[in-house]
């Protein structure tokens, strides 16, 4: 089987509001563009188009078809969608690849969560028979895991204010964030609590934003990046839908998904985790040293937009592959609640 | 840009099966049950497969209403639809005789009366319909003791679950949509043209769906059309404006390369035909708005029928 790499990447700007449409075609029109000047890679070439949205968030049916048209999809295209973050579109589009039935795919993925109320649609993914029916809210579930993981011992509000305030740092240097700033943890500390035990800004902000990512096998990746981000190994593992099932202080799912693959050389991880408390637990999980860099970018914390920031973690470690600032780096994407399924890949400049 | 609020709201029905009709009846009844494994774990609520080995589960059994705080947040500004309408706690609840916890609300004056570990019980909604709403939330404290007390496990299974779904979002239209629909309340059809393949958009999109780049060229069509296809509606239906049978077609406006669906008036449904020449009819001035509704049907203009090469790249 072909080896793949990420051969492109481009997001959007992280901001609180678009004036576009919900199917996000605006937003993705750029992207397009930029991705295509970016490779070379012409829009004829490219054998799979692969997406993640949700009708949902965008609260209409088919919204990811209307998406379609910012492809300019004639004559007919090879497309496909997961109704999840599209770092999952990206697992498709791999598979794809290394099966040899393409050698080259582009994943996008979009969401204007300001058009509704997102921690209360994100309650829909929930058991629709014991859980959705009283609309438990995202925030709220992610609330729970926090205190969980307070009690166990396994992080403190302080790391948890540390880590928002070296996530508002670095973002300073990421024209496409949407907070940033200079905060000790301090004065985040003092900040009333939003979700007991979780304040604002251990909480992903709301946001609009789209993310495009290019794949190409063997063949073709020197073709279109000098330097391919090489995919070492990707792996995805779900636990129970039922949160009282499991130790939410921890991620069984992740610790799976890391023994699949080998980190070893990796220095530089760009983890989804959408509230502080999940990027130490994931930490924890995949054994990250604190010699490991995480979220250069400044992360989901610095600006989340749904169903893009996962395939977004996968772009922006491949950036430090494609620019030479990094050998080896790992990316980590999550989908469901309070970190149900997670996703690792392996990224090396050398194949 | 235009935008409006957009509620959809649907009443999901969902059948529960042998395993969680039987949970959902037992809640209907004030009793709790959990599904226990082949290793005597007790899973509340009942699951129909052990999350560990995927074995089904089908062995239910009471567990106490009564039970400990294993983690908990607090919702300061409760969302609709949450089972309280003042602030509350969120709480994971491992009932006395259970293994695993469930989420529900918790009752208390604030998160200052909350701690893990804390012991607390059911109450029960004084109407039930078998459903986890059928506990209205817990309250802190032991709950009534158990021996005698507690109602007895029903021989019963609930069949089916309805929940209401209500969401609400501001629906922005494009600007290409937005154009078009302003245009509309001055009574223009505007179309759009693609700058590549200058193909005319009505309406117009926010990317051409053969080259993928924003439609800008502002096109104004006028009021005659073409029928390039249609169906005869026999069909009744909630809501119909018009008694059947009357003709909806897709009306291909002089000037524009893609059709629209439309209502004709204005003949027996019986003679309408493909390539036949039809004209907008209006609705009075003071009723436009920013919609296409403005049109309130298309009717026979008297010109000869439309050669068919002349509309069949268009069907």
């Amino acid at each position: 089987m072909t080896d793949v790499a990420v051969v492109g990447y481009a997001s959007s700007p992280s901001v609180r509001e678009t004036q576009g449409t919900t199917n996000g075609v605006e937003m993705l029109v750029p992207l397009f563009s930029e991705v295509f000047a970016e490779t070379g890679l012409r829009k004829s070439e490219v054998g799979f188009w692969c997406s993640g949205s949700s009708d949902y968030l965008a609260g209409r049916a088919f919204s990811f078809i209307a998406a379609v048209d910012a492809i300019g999809a004639v004559p007919p295209i090879n497309e496909s969608h997961v109704e999840m973050d599209a770092a999952w579109a990206a697992f498709e589009a791999m598979v794809a690849i290394r099966t040899g039935e393409v050698d080259t795919a582009v994943v996008y993925g979009f969401g204007k969560s300001s058009a509704g109320e997102l921690r209360k649609i994100l309650a829909l993914q929930l058991d629709p028979y014991t859980l959705a029916p009283l609309w438990p809210d995202s925030v709220s579930v992610a609330a729970l895991q926090a205190r969980a993981g307070i009690d166990a011992g396994a992080w403190t509000e302080q790391q948890m204010a540390e880590v928002v305030a070296a996530s508002r740092r670095k973002a300073r240097a990421n024209p496409r964030s949407q907070l940033s700033g200079e905060y000790t943890a301090e004065e985040l500390l003092a900040q009333p609590r939003f979700a007991d035990p979780l304040r604002r800004h251990d909480c992903a902000p709301v946001t609009d934003g789209a993310a495009v990512l290019v794949l190409a096998g063997a063949e073709r990746a020197e073709d279109l990046c000098e330097r391919p981000a090489w995919i070492g190994g990707m792996s995805h593992r779900v636990e129970t839908p039922h949160l009282g099932e499991r130790d939410l202080s921890t991620s069984v799912s992740t610790k799976a998904a890391a023994a699949d693959l080998d980190i070893g050389g990796v220095r530089l991880a760009e983890l989804h985790a959408p509230f502080s408390h999940q990027e130490i637990l994931l930490r924890q999980a995949i054994g990250l040293d604190e010699a490991v860099e995480v979220n250069p970018s400044g992360g989901p914390l610095a600006g989340n937009p749904m169903f893009a920031a996962g395939l977004s973690r996968i772009g922006e470690a491949a950036s430090r592959i494609h620019d030479g600032s990094a050998d080896a780096a790992l990316a980590h994407a999550t989908s469901g609640p309070a970190l149900q399924q997670n996703l690792l890949c392996v990224l090396r400049g050398e194949r | 840009m235009l935008s409006a609020p957009l509620e959809p709201g649907f009443d999901y029905t969902r059948s529960y099966g042998p395993l969680l009709g039987r949970f959902a009846a037992g809640l209907r009844a004030c009793r709790i049950l959990g599904a226990r494994g082949a290793d005597g774990k007790v899973h509340v609520p009942a699951v129909e497969y052990d999350p560990e080995t995927a074995a089904a589960l089908s062995e239910l059994v009471p567990v106490s209403p009564t039970g400990t705080v294993r983690t908990w947040s607090w919702q300061s500004a409760p969302l609709s639809g949450q089972p309280l309408e003042q602030p509350f706690a969120w709480a994971l609840i491992q009932l006395d005789g259970a293994d695993t916890a469930m989420l529900h609300a918790v009752e208390a004056p604030g998160p200052e009366a909350m701690r893990t570990g804390m012991r607390v019980h059911a109450r029960w909604a004084a109407e039930r319909r078998g459903a986890i709403t059928d506990i209205a939330c817990f309250v802190p404290g032991e709950g009534p003791d158990e021996r005698g007390e507690l109602p007895e496990v029903p021989d019963a299974v609930e069949e089916m679950l309805t929940s209401p779904i209500h969401l609400s979002y501001m629906h922005s239209a494009s600007p290409q949509e937005s154009t078009y629909l302003r245009e509309l309340a001055e009574g223009r059809v505007v179309g759009m043209r693609c700058p590549v393949c200058r193909k005319v958009y009505v309406p117009p999109r926010g990317a051409c769906p053969v080259d993928g780049v924003p439609t800008e060229e502002e096109v104004e069509l006028g009021d005659n059309a073409t029928i390039t296809t249609f169906c005869v509606v026999n069909v009744p239906f909630p809501g119909q404006r018009i008694k059947p049978p009357y003709v909806c077609a897709y009306i291909l406006l002089d000037g524009a390369d893609i059709p629209f669906l439309h209502i004709v008036l204005g003949c027996a449904a019986s003679e309408v035909r493909m390539g036949m020449r039809v004209r907008a009819a209006w609705k009075p001035r003071e009723e436009w708005t920013t919609n296409l509704a403005n049109i309130d049907h298309f009717t026979p203009n008297g010109e000869p029928d439309a050669p068919f090469e002349s509309y069949a790249h268009h069907l």
